[in-house]
């Protein structure tokens, strides 16, 4: 077994920043925890017959009808917040990695193929790409999930076709400077067909730079949903995001019941900053020029 | 003989890297006198920039020098502040660079790079200070200097901008330059031009010059004396034509065998065998006894340099003097 | 006499600049914005015989690795041709695209013409693969076969290319070109970012080679004592043309071009003698621009024996001993032959 692979390498520079790798174990004890909400949560908080009205707004720690702890309170509708901010993160990752990946599928090969291609072909999709960059982000998915309505799928396009865009650019400016670099001229003068040099060697080598962006992204994406969701757009009410479970707390917040919206809300900001947290990381170690 | 102008004793600079300390330079000991050019070759990895580097206190962590003496007429520089080291470089030593943009500021005029550096060491009118620049310009070769002195790096081609870079270390009339490999980007007969008014210079000015090359030719036809550097240690040093003639290392003879101008066109080359060490796994003792035809068990001892009159190389078998 | 292997018939390369939307505006605002093209090649013709080395000699600028880019059937020239035994190494299509494997070309940097995320052995095996050189099962085995050929362990297949040194990493490279099993090989200065007792590797590497696969090969190089050791002919460009061609022999002993005479004297020789006085003879002046290049013979302003005709009369080739050929005016016009050929 050959270890040292680029791959490896990362990982090796990676494990050296203590916070980074703090931040990389709340990720994926995040991610364990959201994949298995359905076994270890008391209860289901999409499953609208099981929900008790009388435990509608109890405060952290009290006993509920169900006779388990609500240690995070309950919400009006009286689902254990707990397992609502479980299910919650589960939605949250899957539509932000779901749009992240499509976004960046989409969005790496425009790129790429830009800058490939060069001439009329670049010009067109990377003018499209300017044009779309000058929209706010959030405007675009604001438009295109009330016109698609609600949904999983829906709102995974909004968000995907929302930031696409940063891909394709960021690819765009790591294809041009690979397609440059003498072994993409060897390739072609072997001669190897355009799209095997395009996806099996200039893509790959496009990686680094779009790792970096496809983990702000993936932030991003679940920050865009929860706005989307806190805005009623989006997901359908009867299985609350963090950004629903959040509006739905916000009437209360005054009243003294803070923790409806202020336990969905620290989940979502500690899943943000650690993965920004983890980007950081690996942008530093693939920038060369903050390289010892 | 005058007594000589630097005098290097024991230099080390080694690197604290992950992968282990790096003995970049381990040991290295060579005189200097004013107005003599002294050629240091080596292969990529000899520490032969790292040497030149450690003279006028470049070396950046993880690099550090860890033992060695450094004088210059009689003052120590290794110690120094880093500020007295700062007024050090430009006024008493120089460099320069292969690329030499690494000196050159982009975005000011010749004439203002200039003036920084003459500023930075003395009081020097505005009037005083173009006047001299144009002169050092003219010195170098850049015919029209006085006119030339308006115009930014990118104007000029790469052979005229390593003038300008000569130029600025000429400035402050410094008593040694160090260059590292500043002809090696340059095409032959720019290279040829700039190997010519060099000798000149320091003929004219008497500074003394520390020239480092991997191109053993271009070190025969310029410097007086030569070193040969390897794994971060002088291996054979000496008067440039004897040296070259009859090398006693036979790292230095393999190198000279190796040259296509040795062999007749399409015969097979003599090679040395092998790869340099990388730092971080220098074999023991010798360091280029595995790809020595002469070694044995005896060079798994580090040799101590063995010297006789101009001359000196640090090997347990070296190659036969030549006959007289 | 053999026929022509290689022929590369009156191919000029000229690149126009790029000018983006900004540069457009600019130029418009009275900017200055270059829209001259620059003339990298102009007009070289050139044959070569099936299994000799051409080697292809000049300074940086003289259009050396552009005319072995447009051989190697990178680049598509803006005008003529290059084929191998007729078939012409480009298609005449556009975007013009090679179409034989016969020409594979090694390059200076092995730092930079192998692929960072691609093991060796499937970076050897692709090309082949592709071209049905070898099947998909029996490509580790014949990657192997290179590898060892080029002087690397089989087992080198298995690592990435940054786990190699310089030398080994041109080896890689050499071997990649040969698995597509070409006829001609171009060398854009192989040995030139090469530590000095690697380059011998190298060169004994490629004289090994060129005999066991019968190759035909351009080898471009600036530096003219490797030049020397490998070539059968050689070729001196100035400013995108050839300006003298012939046996290495007699180019190196009885140069005819005024540039070839004071090249030569520019490179430094190893000096054994005590007296350092220069010995070398440096040409005066710079390169001129590509961009624009003087009319007439295009070294005449650093020619110290330039004539009014220099400047008014672009020279054409004429004999000068067998199969030795140079373009200057005064040199005698015995026999004028039109052709940059002197075969």
């Amino acid at each position: 077994m050959n270890r040292d692979t680029p791959l490896f390498r990362l990982w090796v520079e990676f494990r050296d920043n203590r916070i980074a790798v703090a931040a990389l174990v709340v990720i994926i004890a995040i991610a364990v925890l959201a994949i298995l909400a359905p076994l270890i949560t008391p209860q289901d908080p999409y499953n609208l017959a099981k929900l008790v009205l009388a435990d509608a707004r109890r405060p952290p720690g009290t006993v509920g009808s169900g006779g388990y702890v609500h240690w995070l309170g309950t919400d009006a509708q009286g689902r254990d917040l707990l397992s609502a901010i479980l299910y919650g993160l589960r939605i949250s990752v899957l539509i932000g990695i779901a749009a992240g990946a499509v976004a960046f599928i989409v969005g790496a090969t425009m790129g790429a193929l830009a800058a490939f291609a060069g001439g009329r072909t670049e010009m067109l999709i990377m003018r499209f790409v300017d044009l779309q960059l000058s929209f706010p982000a959030i405007l675009l998915a604001l438009v295109l999930s009330a016109m698609l309505g609600q949904g999983h799928l829906q709102m995974i396009t909004a968000l995907a076709a929302a930031q696409y865009a940063y891909f394709a650019r960021t690819a765009h400016g790591a294809a041009a400077t690979e397609r440059a670099k003498d072994y993409v001229e060897a390739a072609l003068s072997t001669p190897l067909p355009a799209r095997l040099v395009l996806f099996r060697h200039i893509l790959p080598n496009c990686l680094p730079p779009l790792i970096v962006v496809a983990t702000v992204q993936v932030a991003n994406s679940i920050a865009l949903e929860a706005t989307l969701s806190f805005l009623g757009l989006g997901l359908p009410v009867t299985e609350p995001s963090l950004g629903m479970l959040i509006a739905n707390g916000f009437q209360y917040l005054l009243s003294g019941r803070y923790w409806i919206s202020i336990y969905p809300g620290i989940a979502l900001i500690v899943l943000i900053v650690a993965i920004n947290l983890v980007g950081d990381q690996i942008r530093d170690q693939l920038n060369p020029r903050l390289k010892r | 003989m005058s007594a000589p102008l630097l005098r290097v004793r024991d230099l080390a600079t080694h690197f604290f890297t992950r992968a282990g300390v790096l003995k970049a330079v381990d040991g290295v000991s060579f005189d200097l006198s004013a107005g003599e050019i002294l050629g240091l070759v080596g292969e990529s990895g000899s520490g032969k920039s790292v040497t030149g580097y450690s003279l006028l206190g470049l070396i950046d962590p993880p690099g550090r020098i860890v033992a060695g003496s450094i004088r210059l007429h009689d003052q120590e520089l290794i110690g120094l502040p880093p500020a007295a080291l700062r007024d050090l470089r430009g006024r008493r030593l120089a460099m320069v660079f292969q690329d030499p943009m690494t000196t050159l500021n982009p975005v000011l005029t010749i004439a203002a790079q200039m003036q920084l550096a003459l500023g930075a060491h003395e009081r020097v009118s505005a009037r005083a200070g173009r006047a001299r620049a144009a002169d050092v310009l003219t010195r170098v070769g850049i015919p029209d200097a006085a006119r030339r002195l308006d115009a930014y790096p990118h104007q000029f081609s790469g052979g005229m901008r390593q003038r300008v870079a000569i130029a600025v270390a000429l400035l402050n009339r410094p008593d040694v330059i160090v260059a590292d490999e500043p002809t090696t980007a340059l095409d032959v007969s720019i290279q040829a031009q700039i190997l010519a008014e060099m000798k000149a210079l320091v003929r004219d000015l008497g500074t003394a010059l520390i020239w480092i090359s991997h191109d053993l030719a271009v070190v025969s036809a310029l410097a007086s004396r030569i070193l040969v550097m390897y794994a971060g240690r002088i291996v054979e040093q000496g008067p440039t034509a004897t040296v070259l003639r009859a090398p006693r290392h036979p790292y230095t003879g393999g190198l000279l065998d190796s040259l296509p101008s040795r062999a007749a066109p399409g015969q097979t080359l003599q090679q040395i065998p092998g790869l340099p060490p990388t730092l971080a796994a220098l074999p023991a003792g010798c360091a280029f006894h595995p790809r020595c035809a002469r070694a044995d068990v005896a060079c798994q001892v580090a040799p101590e340099t063995t010297l006789a009159g101009t001359r000196g190389w640090r090997c347990h078998h070296p190659l036969a003097e030549p006959a007289p | 006499m053999n026929a022509p292997f290689i022929t590369v018939t009156s191919v000029s390369k000229h690149f126009d600049p790029q000018l983006s939307l900004g540069d457009h505006i600019a130029g418009v605002l009275g900017g200055a914005v270059e829209t001259r093209a620059v003339r990298a090649v102009q007009d070289v013709s050139l044959e070569l015989v099936r299994g000799e080395v051409l080697g292809l000699v000049g300074e940086s600028g003289c259009g050396k690795s552009t005319l072995g880019r447009m051989i190697a059937g990178i680049l598509p020239p803006t005008a003529g041709a290059v084929a191998i035994e007729g078939a012409p190494v480009m298609a005449g299509r556009r975007p013009a695209r090679k179409r034989t494997t016969r020409v594979q070309m090694i390059f200076q940097d092995p730092y930079a013409s192998l692929d960072p995320r691609m093991r060796v052995g499937d970076a050897l095996a692709e090309g082949p693969i592709v071209h049905r050189l070898v099947s998909r099962a029996a490509a580790p085995a014949y990657v192997a076969g290179w590898l060892r050929k080029v002087g690397l362990a089989a087992d080198a297949a298995q690592r990435y290319p940054h786990q190699f040194s310089g030398g080994q990493r041109q080896r890689i490279a050499i071997a990649r070109a040969l698995a597509m099993q070409p006829d001609v090989l171009v060398c854009d200065e192989p040995v030139a970012s090469l530590d000095v007792s690697i380059q011998a590797q190298v060169l004994n590497l490629f004289l090994a080679l060129r005999h066991e696969l019968a190759l035909t090969m351009v080898f471009i190089s600036h530096h003219l004592g490797v030049v020397r050791h490998v070539s059968d002919r050689v070729a001196i460009m100035y400013l995108g043309r050839i300006v003298e061609i012939g046996p290495a022999d007699a180019i190196y002993t009885h140069p005819q071009h005024p540039y070839t005479q004071a090249l030569l004297q520019s490179v430094p020789q190893l000096t054994l003698t005590e007296d350092v006085v220069t010995s070398f003879k440096p040409i005066d002046g710079e390169l001129p621009s590509p961009l624009a290049p003087p009319p007439g013979c295009a070294f005449h302003q650093r020619c110290a024996l330039a004539e009014p005709r220099c400047r008014q009369q672009v020279p054409l080739m004429r004999d000068v001993g067998r199969q030795h050929a140079a373009a200057c005016h005064l040199l005698p016009a015995s026999t004028d032959v039109p052709s940059a050929s002197a075969r």
